[in-house]
């Protein structure tokens, strides 16, 4: 792919250690992303999120991040001032968090949020901002936006509050979406609503998405491809469609340890660790 | 161990009703466990899924209905130290439900000081027991919730449970917390005890393969309300009658873009 989105090579997170030195929870991640939509699942502490959290510039204080290769839409990441940078956050690039409980803001309402956003990146009078969010509020398939609008965050449900979220961070239409785990503070059925919207927006407006997952079942019926990481590493990269045919260990146990209905196993295949996993 | 437990407990419940305030979280939910069955509860959230466990074991009013052991000639009266020393109740959050400043040892101590149960020296091989039944061994014995894994957490939480030897266990999302494959090790765990020690089992989950892997029968929730009470096997199979178990079947089998 000539014209890559998002490129990244060799991308490594560091965090310093209790016993002196760093420890490094992503090691050398490299993929590159176009307009499609590229699963990122792992289990806790694989490095998924950090990955993500580079990317998006958001990583904790003291971490370090290095990479051979971390360029979006042909801007050096590296290398672009903090400015630069913070006016991508939100504009082009923009990411939505798992739970809407933690991360809305509990003190403003939704809608001043959603035109928060938009005013700082774009030039729209306070009107044509309300505007703006109503209409975004809309397409997330919210009933009654006037009434949304103006609502806190501890006023609407999970599933409201999430979509609320998704209307926020496209508000700006961003080229790249960075997913994570978005709908895993959600129920089934509202899990797969907020996915249809996803996919539609991602479909229609030729974003990029990054969906970072821990459940395997559900990225492989969403995205195009599928990385696997396991501490800190890509295991293994591959096709969601091709997902059943996974040759790395790692992943065949994952999918393997999963309950399925109408398909009773007892005891369930457990996950057998191995060391060169690791490596 | 299995002899000084006595009979086994079922469960039974009548007409159900717990209301908070105005609003009604369970509306008339009726249902029975044999001793030794194993039930299952699914449901979105405010389903009032997880209400009917902590009316069970008494974290949540009753405003009317009928709860009682089954399956010995005297069973302990709901409220009774004896009944809440033979319902047990796990929770969803490990990181949540064991306090952050007690050690494992201190945690499961704790209901045995409670109850009253054993001299020191027995308490002891008790917690010993309790551990090597989770599969965590006396390495674990004096460290904090902080220094565990999740997994091992959830096993924690597993033990204090069953350290009072309790008869019927009730389950409130005991993996939803988890990685999938620390979920299939817990899975495997619980019901191997379920096995060893001849419990009722009563768990909540929105994971229908999760509650059809442990359970044999299972009630649909919506609203506070039963929709539909089916057998794994018919699940499975995909025989149910609702349309909302169906919506829940479909939604546990991944995004469909035709669908959408």
């Amino acid at each position: 792919m000539s014209h890559a989105l998002l490129e990244v090579e060799n991308l490594r997170v560091a965090y310093p250690a209790r016993e002196g030195g760093h420890s490094e929870v992503v090691r050398g991640v490299s993929f590159t992303l176009g307009r499609e939509r590229l699963g990122i699942v792992g289990e806790s502490g694989s490095g998924k999120s950090q990955t993500g959290r580079a990317i998006m510039g958001l990583t904790a204080p003291g971490g370090r991040v290095t990479a051979d290769t971390l360029r979006f839409a042909g801007m050096d990441l590296q290398t672009i001032t903090p400015r630069e940078r913070r006016s991508l956050r939100g504009g082009r690039i923009a990411m939505i968090l798992q739970d809407p409980k933690f991360s809305l803001n509990p003190v403003m309402t939704i809608g001043a949020q959603i035109v928060e956003t938009l005013r700082a990146h774009r030039k729209v009078s306070q009107r044509v901002a309300r505007e703006r969010a109503l209409e975004a509020l809309a397409t997330v398939q919210i009933d009654d936006p006037e009434r949304v609008y103006a609502l806190h965050a501890h006023e609407v449900s999970g599933g409201m509050g999430q979509r609320a979220m998704i209307a926020m961070m496209l508000i700006a239409e961003p080229e790249l979406l960075i997913a994570d785990e978005p709908t895993s503070a959600l129920d089934v059925t509202v899990q797969l609503q907020v996915l249809a919207i996803l996919d539609k927006l991602v479909a229609e407006r030729g974003m990029g998405l990054v969906f970072i997952s821990h459940d395997l079942r559900l990225v492989s019926s969403f995205c195009d491809r599928v990385l696997v990481m396991y501490a800190g590493r890509v295991v293994e990269a591959i096709a969601a469609s091709e997902l059943h045919n996974a040759q790395h260990a790692y992943t065949q146990g994952l999918l393997n340890c999963l309950p399925q209905l109408g398909a009773a196993r007892h005891p369930l295949p457990t996950l057998a660790r191995q060391p060169e996993w690791a490596l | 161990m299995n002899a000084e437990r006595g009979a086994r407990a079922g469960l039974s419940l009548q007409h159900l009703r717990v209301v908070f305030d105005r609003f009604v979280a369970v509306d008339d939910v009726s249902f029975e466990v044999e001793p030794g069955g194993s039930f299952g509860i699914v449901g979105e959230s405010g389903s009032g899924k997880s209400t009917v466990l902590r009316a069970i074991c008494g974290l949540a009013p009753l405003a009317a209905g009928r709860l009682a052991l089954t399956g010995s000639a005297e069973p302990a009266l709901p409220g009774s130290k004896a009944f809440r020393r033979q319902v047990q109740m796990v929770f969803q959050d490990p990181y949540a439900s064991l306090h952050p400043r007690q050690t494992v040892d201190r945690l499961l101590a704790e209901p045995l000081a409670i109850h009253g149960i054993g001299r020191p020296d027995e308490r002891e091989a008790r917690i010993e027991q309790a551990l090597d039944d989770v599969g965590l061994g006396q390495g674990f014995r004096f460290r904090y919730p902080h220094q565990l894994s999740g997994g091992q957490r959830q096993r924690i939480a597993i033990a204090r449970a069953l350290i009072l030897e309790p008869q019927v266990l009730l389950l409130d999302e005991p993996t939803s917390a988890l990685d999938a494959s620390v979920q299939a090790e817990v899975l495997n765990l619980l019901e191997a005890l379920r096995q060893r020690h001849g419990l009722t089992f009563v768990m909540v989950s929105h994971d229908l393969a999760v509650v059809t892997h442990l359970c044999q029968r299972l009630m649909v929730m919506q609203r506070g309300r039963a929709v539909e009470f089916v057998s794994a096997d018919d699940l499975g199979a995909h025989r149910v009658s609702a349309d909302y178990t169906r919506s829940l079947m479909q939604a546990s089998l991944g995004f469909s873009r035709a669908a959408a």
